[in-house]
């Protein structure tokens, strides 16, 4: 018989299958830590790199992502609540925003647990937005949480996008030295504005 | 109560003293205490190194020595757990299987079948640090390993909190191995080596003057790093400080 | 591949005496990795509850993984992804290649993959013209220095940031004398830009493979993995067939476990999840096996496969922080690699399941609860009835066991002290030179009195022992 890789891989899968079989084991409802959420989330968002503001309303927002970044050449907006300077709709190709300074995305939803928001796709609108930006501002109503991981899954819609993303704050890594620095290949700094 | 002893090879050739304590520290207790004159060792060396053929005929030895013995007690972490845990180079008749359960290392035979619950004739006044022994904490559960997150727990540590006298020091890594490894020892010597040395710091950051412990194993590979490296700790078996001797 | 066979002992000897600063450096960064990890699971209430799920779950998953396979394949393919299938290195190799050439795409970046690790698939695209830059920055740097990653999630931490201020002076022309990992990122974080925007397609691996959606998680924390993901046309992405997992809603435990664990952060700052192509792009996928199947009949190593990939073992081992991963010689080190290196190849990796010391620290991080320890022991039995052991150490085992067969031989060369130099310390030397014991150790001192003989004088005065006893 002369099976195809598929075949053979599933055929030497289920040769070697262990005989005793697992049951799918029942998870309960953990008991919640997280009660207040706002206070929560601010707190882990921060320990995560990222920088919190709490602008009163959209126009005290765009005020302050002037004052924020007021020398920046390339402002590039995701969100209507937000204006830039580059048409993230007019953009083809995901390289025409390799030199955007700043990227200005809203959320769906954040985590208290640990700071997370969540951004799809559908809010990024091209997806290299979210990475090749220097700087991101994100968007997020601050009524807008939930407490746990757990939680957060529940409010995940795989089938309805093919991009989701848990970002957490700005790019960070270790490698060298063991020395924490921000801004190793995606964005420098992440600024988040509840609102 | 009856219990067999069964003390460990090394222990019988290079720290007799240990055996000594342990022996007088279960008759203190009222234990009757029976030490089978014909044992020799448990088969951990070999058994570890994944020698079955060659572990056999210690583990079927052991058997012959100690079935019928409701209690079998060890001072050495280590060799208990080989007993209870791994003891499967021969076949599993209802002999071995009651050897193994009925098998107990020193300090959770205190602790958990004597529920001791004072040494009024043991003082020790020095400034000491536990080890207990890896096998002793991950393999028999005398203490909660520090990576878990189950409640706290150590049945040597509140022994020794028994003994007049005596102040723990706590480390910076309490339950760090300490590389002796059995024969890993010498098949790895510069890592074992350097475990060693790196326990021992961790011991002289925190001004110990003695160093206690359930495995004498563990510490006469510290002991010899500590010697050779002229640092001036003691190393003792627990059954000695619970004693009150002999030093 | 060449099988000689790996001197793992011989290669950690190496590291620690290559200086007085590279072991203790990484020993100190690995147990702060621990320390940060115990206190992140102590904040979780329910954390060893999450073990258990976590590892049922894997469990469950592993024992019916043929329909997993099935389910995950139909859905990824639903939503647009191409699925591949890839029996061993060589096939996944070459659908990787095939992918690229059909596209005369000559450049490529990839984020971390151990399973790309596992097929060499860089040295295969290389040598058939195919530029792959490593875009994790860790991952680039022992690229730079021609090294495989010595750890899962910190691949140069072997390195100080000075063995790095080197390579990228020759590499990207940085000052050889600044050793500032800010200056240091930053300057890679501009050369590696440049190669970004210039490749054909990005690379990638999983963290976790969801069946019932199709979908595939990547965990980062530099945001590399999406860089390749978002910005090239096409996206390839390598799984091994045991990160299946089958619900969206499991990611809540997985994703709780994963980070934490690994580095003691609440989550990685990019948790990414891919379910078919992005917009205006391609997804490919290659489900590869690559030994697993193999390793699910193992009865006594199947569980390995539950393995994420978090590192936690290695940050624990006290035997790892002080080798360096590369002295195992392995795509994988540590706890976890004694025992996946082995399925890979028995003979060239049989040093391996003794370089432990069995402390079990491995088995109680795990957050998947795999008995690393356990297993370790279990190859062991398969490297000794396999005759893998060196033949030194397997007559001496012969000599012991005879010994310890014997009461009579044992008590006999016990009470004469020269001869119990030969066989007390043969619980720790056998019939090595005593030099192992005694370079860094003064031996053990033998006492006047043998318990035994203590207990005959003052326990049972009254008894001779009889010669039988003797």
């Amino acid at each position: 018989m002369n099976l195809n890789p598929r075949d053979q891989v599933m055929e030497a899968v289920r040769s070697n299958l262990p005989s005793e079989k697992v049951a799918y084991p029942e998870t309960p409802a953990f008991a919640k830590t997280i009660t207040v959420m706002l206070p929560a989330f601010e707190e882990r968002i921060r320990e995560a790199g990222a920088t919190l503001y709490k602008p009163a309303s959209l126009a005290a927002a765009q005020a302050l992502l002037e004052e924020q970044y007021g020398d920046a050449s390339v402002i590039c907006s995701a969100t209507p609540d937000l204006k830039g300077n580059l048409d993230i709709h007019s953009i083809k190709n995901p390289h025409d925003l390799a030199d955007v300074d700043v990227g200005i995305i809203r959320a769906r939803f954040g985590v208290a647990e640990n700071g997370m928001v969540w951004l799809t796709q559908e809010d990024l609108v091209v997806n290299s937005l979210g990475f090749l930006s220097q700087h991101l501002v994100i968007l997020l109503q601050p009524t807008e949480l939930v407490a746990d991981m757990y939680d957060a899954y529940m409010r995940v819609f795989l089938d309805d996008t093919a991009y989701g993303c848990f970002m957490m704050g700005p790019s960070a890594t270790a490698d060298i030295g063991a020395v924490l620095v921000h801004g190793a290949q995606g964005a420098r700094s992440l600024s988040v504005y509840l609102v | 109560m009856k219990v067999a002893l069964f003390i460990p090879c090394y222990i019988d050739a290079i720290y007799p003293e240990a055996g000594i304590a342990t022996h007088e520290l279960l008759e203190r207790f009222g234990v009757e205490v029976v030490y089978p004159l014909n044992q020799t060792c448990c088969g951990q060396p070999m058994a570890n190194e994944g020698d079955n053929a060659n572990s056999a005929a210690a583990e079927q030895l052991f058997v012959e020595n100690f079935k019928g013995f409701d209690y079998i007690v060890g001072p050495a972490g280590s060799c208990v757990k080989h007993v209870r845990q791994h003891f499967d180079a021969i076949p599993q008749t209802e002999a071995v299987t009651q050897v193994r359960n009925n098998t107990w290392e020193l300090v959770e035979f205190l602790h958990d079948v004597l529920g001791v619950s004072a040494f009024p004739w043991a003082y020790f006044r020095y400034k000491a640090s536990l080890h207990n022994s890896c096998s002793s904490i991950r393999g028999l559960h005398i203490a909660q390993p520090s990576e878990h997150m189950g409640p706290y727990f150590n049945k040597s540590e509140k022994l020794l909190q028994m003994v007049e006298g005596l102040e723990l020091v706590q480390l910076d890594r309490p339950d760090e191995c300490c590389g002796f490894g059995g024969t890993f020892c010498v098949t790895d010597e510069a890592v074992s080596a350097r475990m060693g040395l790196d326990r021992i710091h961790d011991y002289l950051r925190h001004e110990a003057e003695f160093i206690i412990s359930p495995d004498m194993s563990c510490l006469m590979h510290q002991q010899g790093i500590a010697r050779k490296a002229g640092m001036h700790l003691k190393f003792i078996h627990i059954a000695q400080v619970l004693n009150g001797g002999p030093f | 591949m060449s099988s000689k066979r790996v001197d793992v002992a011989a290669n950690a000897a190496a590291f620690i005496d290559k200086d007085d600063i590279h072991e203790p450096f990484h020993d100190e960064h690995l147990w702060a990795a621990r320390m940060k990890r115990d206190a992140a699971a102590r904040a979780v209430p329910e954390w060893e509850a999450l073990r258990d799920l976590a590892s049922q779950i894997k469990a469950h998953t592993l024992t019916h993984l043929d329909h997993y396979l099935e389910l995950f394949e139909a859905n990824a393919t639903r939503h647009g992804a191409k699925v591949y299938w890839a029996r061993d290195a060589a096939e996944h190799n070459q659908h990787v290649l095939d992918i690229l050439s059909s596209r005369n795409i000559n450049s490529v970046i990839k984020s971390k993959s151990m399973l790309q690790e596992e097929c060499n698939m860089t040295a295969f695209l290389e040598t058939r013209g195919i530029t792959v830059t490593e875009s994790d920055l860790g991952e680039r740097i022992q690229q730079l220095d021609n090294q495989p990653p010595s750890h899962i999630v910190m691949p140069a931490i072997h390195k100080t940031a000075g063995d790095i201020a080197e390579i990228f002076a020759k590499a990207i022309g940085t000052d050889p004398n600044n050793a500032d990992p800010q200056y240091l990122t930053e300057a890679m974080r501009q050369d590696a830009r440049q190669r970004f925007l210039k490749a054909g397609a990005g690379m990638t691996g999983a963290n976790f493979a969801i069946a019932e959606t199709g979908s595939f998680v990547v965990c980062t924390n530099e945001g590399n993995a999406d860089i390749g993901a978002s910005v090239p046309p096409v996206h390839i992405a390598s799984i091994g067939i045991e990160k299946l997992l089958p619900k969206v809603q499991d990611l809540g435990i997985f994703i709780r476990l994963l980070s934490r664990s690994a580095l003691g952060t609440l989550a990685t700052q990019y948790t990414s999840h891919f379910t078919g192509p992005r917009n205006g792009g391609e997804l490919h996928i290659i489900l590869t096996d690559n030994g697993r199947s193999k390793r699910l009949g193992l009865p006594d190593f199947w569980h390995s496969l539950k393995c994420i990939r978090c590192g936690a073992c290695m940050n624990t081992c006290p035997v790892y922080r002080r080798s360096g991963g590369l002295a195992y010689g392995a795509t994988y080190s540590g706890p976890i690699g004694i025992i996946l290196d082995p399925t890979f190849d028995e003979s060239k990796y049989s040093e391996l399941p003794y370089h432990s010391t069995l402390c079990g620290s491995c088995t109680e991080v795990c957050p998947v609860k795999i008995d690393i320890s356990d297993q370790i022991l279990k190859w062991r039995k398969v490297m000794a009835e396999k005759k893998y052991l060196p033949i030194s150490r397997r007559l001496a085992f012969g000599a012991a066991g005879k010994v310890f067969e014997h009461p009579g031989l044992f008590h006999g060369a016990e009470t004469a002290a020269s001869a119990a130099m030969k066989i007390t310390p043969h619980f720790l030397l056998y019939n090595r030179s005593l030099n192992p014991w005694g370079r860094h150790r003064e031996l053990p001192h033998f006492a006047k009195q043998t318990f035994r003989e203590w207990y005959l004088q003052y326990k049972q005065p009254d008894k001779e022992p009889s010669p039988k006893e003797l």
